[in-house]
């Protein structure tokens, strides 16, 4: 009666459905992982070798750099660190949400076995918050090499960088699913993410822009991670209750849009 | 397990509805265990609407529907973990290669690493694909990319494999290929369900099939039943000048049981097609082309509902 091993493996329960659809995801990854890996952690190294050595150095020696407080490269390193995931969410949950609906039609293969709506988004939202933790963590490493991480409380910046992303990743993936054609994405990255990541606190202290403009920063998710990233990094300016404010504000907008793109995938992939 | 004798797939009234539009209108059908089931129509018949409610992705707007004994609206899931797909367009990760499309699509299933290994070598074989199992999707021609989809809805070993139109837009000798593979696993026992608007794909594949149109079935029977009810053994078809056809229908009518008139030919439906032809020429008729075939479902389409199968 003695059971083989094969067969005792066979019985062994399934993965969680949601896990096998992030398989999915993780297993494609594997066809680029070499160009993109290289990408991820070369970009950051660019980055800041151009705004360190270039734009600081001029920025510290003018009267500017001195109101700023700390070096220029050590201000913009936490708002870049958040406007990237910003970023990544945004490229992650656009073209390759049509193209699962409709150019390769991912979803509905997966559809067509036991995975349900929910399983698919679930776990294409998970691959997509791996993609923002993994362009996170290669910037935050870049951040540390560049000596910009001046407080002990400097590594909850990469937790709240990646919670930047999932506030990014969830409304873009449900607003991604909602359209017919991907037309409407370049108007998203137009007058969406690169308004943001001018005027979000990244490049210069909010207190620059007009004050009848700031409120419009302050509803923005970006500047709530901007914020939250540098206040950790630098040790300065950020209080228990205005993390807590940040840390909520941005959980609000990965929840509603978690529940808007569970809307917005059924009513595209169950007709 | 379902009793014996209770349907696979069972629909009774069964609808569906995009706002104002009836894509299937209230249709009765039963699948039997073993069998090879089809649903013949022109494109918008309903075809497609139906074989996704089936396939328990698209809720239906209306009537009963029961699918290896389970409801789709409750068991959906359970449902699809013994159903194989081949949709009408294809869902191949074409940057995956062949096998890894196979062990991917294998791992939704729940399928153990092993196990599908060990299916895929086998199915592979069966499509005639083994050679190709570490290239690319990409590349592969239209016909090797449907026997792979194939394959691929063959990994959980389904009770019921549906195929939408399954060989839609390949050539002559792809498609013979495939009915061929089709052919196997029906012989295998596999139950099948396809949707077609090629007379001759539902023919040679079909026990047993319903004739579409409009979201409604007008018909239902054997290939065989159904020419026998709704044509006559032969047809006789005869060409004219382009706009001669009306004219003429009336001059070889009593030599027909029917005749119908289409834009470039007249049918004449007959038991003896050379007998009607010989009638034709007595007449000093002189046809620019003439020729006596078999009834095929084509004109128990054209009989049921005035049109032509493919347009």
């Amino acid at each position: 009666m003695a059971a083989t091993t094969a067969t005792v493996r066979r019985a062994r329960r399934a993965p969680p459905a949601v896990l096998r659809s992030f398989a999915y995801w993780l297993y494609q990854y594997k066809r680029t992982w070499r160009g993109s890996v290289v990408s991820t952690l070369l970009n950051p190294l660019i980055f800041l070798t151009a705004m360190g050595l270039g734009l600081g150095t001029l920025v510290n020696s003018s009267a500017g750099g001195q109101r700023l407080g700390v070096g220029y490269l050590a201000f913009i390193a936490p708002g870049v660190l958040a406007a990237t995931a910003m970023q990544t969410a945004a490229g992650e949950a656009t073209y390759p949400v049509m193209a699962s609906i409709k150019w390769v039609r991912t979803y509905h293969a997966m559809l067509a076995t036991p995975l349900g709506v929910r399983d698919v988004l679930v776990g294409h939202l998970a691959w997509m918050t791996t993609r923002v933790a993994m362009g996170s963590v290669a910037f935050f490493l870049g951040m540390a090499l560049f000596g910009t991480l001046q407080s002990g409380w400097a590594i909850l910046a990469l937790p709240a960088a990646i919670l930047t992303g999932v506030a990014f990743v969830t409304p873009i993936a449900a607003f991604a699913a909602a359209q017919e054609s991907e037309s409407h994405y370049a108007s998203l990255f137009r007058f969406g993410i690169m308004p943001m990541f001018l005027f979000s606190g990244v490049f210069f202290p909010l207190a620059q822009v007009p004050g009848l403009l700031r409120p419009l920063a302050y509803v923005t998710p970006l500047w709530h991670g901007v914020d939250l990233c540098r206040g950790l990094t630098l040790g300065v300016g950020l209080t228990p209750a205005g993390a807590a404010l940040h840390v909520g504000y941005l959980a609000l907008w990965a929840a509603v849009g978690f529940w808007v793109a569970t809307v917005t995938f059924r009513g595209r992939l169950v007709r | 397990m379902l009793p014996t004798d209770e349907p696979y797939i069972h629909a009774r009234g069964l609808t569906k509805r995009f706002g104002g539009f009836t894509a299937v209108d209230g249709i009765d059908f039963d699948v039997a265990r073993g069998e090879a089931f089809g649903f013949l129509g022109p494109n918008g018949a309903g075809k497609s609407s139906t074989m996704r409610m089936i396939g328990c992705v698209s809720p239906s707007s209306g009537g009963t529907l029961r699918v290896l004994g389970m409801d789709p609206v409750t068991d959906g899931p359970r449902i699809r973990a013994r159903l194989g797909v081949v949709p009408q367009e294809d869902s191949l990760d074409l940057e995956l290669t062949v096998a890894e499309n196979l062990y991917i699509y294998g791992r939704y299933f729940g399928l153990h690493r092993g196990l599908i290994r060990e299916r895929a070598a086998e199915l592979l074989e069966f499509v005639q694909l083994a050679e190709r199992a570490e290239d690319k999707v990409e590349p592969l021609s239209g016909g090797m990319k449907r026997r792979l989809t194939i394959a691929r809805s063959l990994i959980n070993e389904p009770d019921v494999l549906l195929l939408d139109e399954p060989t839609t837009g390949l050539d002559p000798q792809a498609r013979h290929a495939l009915w061929d593979r089709l052919f196997r696993l029906k012989q295998q026992g596999v139950t099948l369900v396809l949707t077609t608007h090629y007379m001759d794909e539902a023919e040679q594949l079909c026990d047993r099939l319903v004739v579409m149109d409009r979201g409604a079935i007008v018909a239902e029977g054997s290939p065989r039943q159904l020419i026998e009810r709704f044509a006559t053994r032969e047809v006789l078809e005869l060409r004219f000048g382009v706009d001669d056809h009306e004219h003429m229908a009336g001059k070889v009518e009593s030599l027909a049981d029917r005749v119908e008139v289409l834009p470039d030919r007249l049918l004449l439906y007959t038991d003896h097609g050379d007998d009607a032809l010989a009638g034709v020429h007595a007449r000093g008729l002189a046809p620019a082309s003439a020729l006596v075939r078999r009834a095929t479902l084509e004109d128990v389409f054209l009989r049921l509902t005035g049109r032509t199968l493919v347009d």
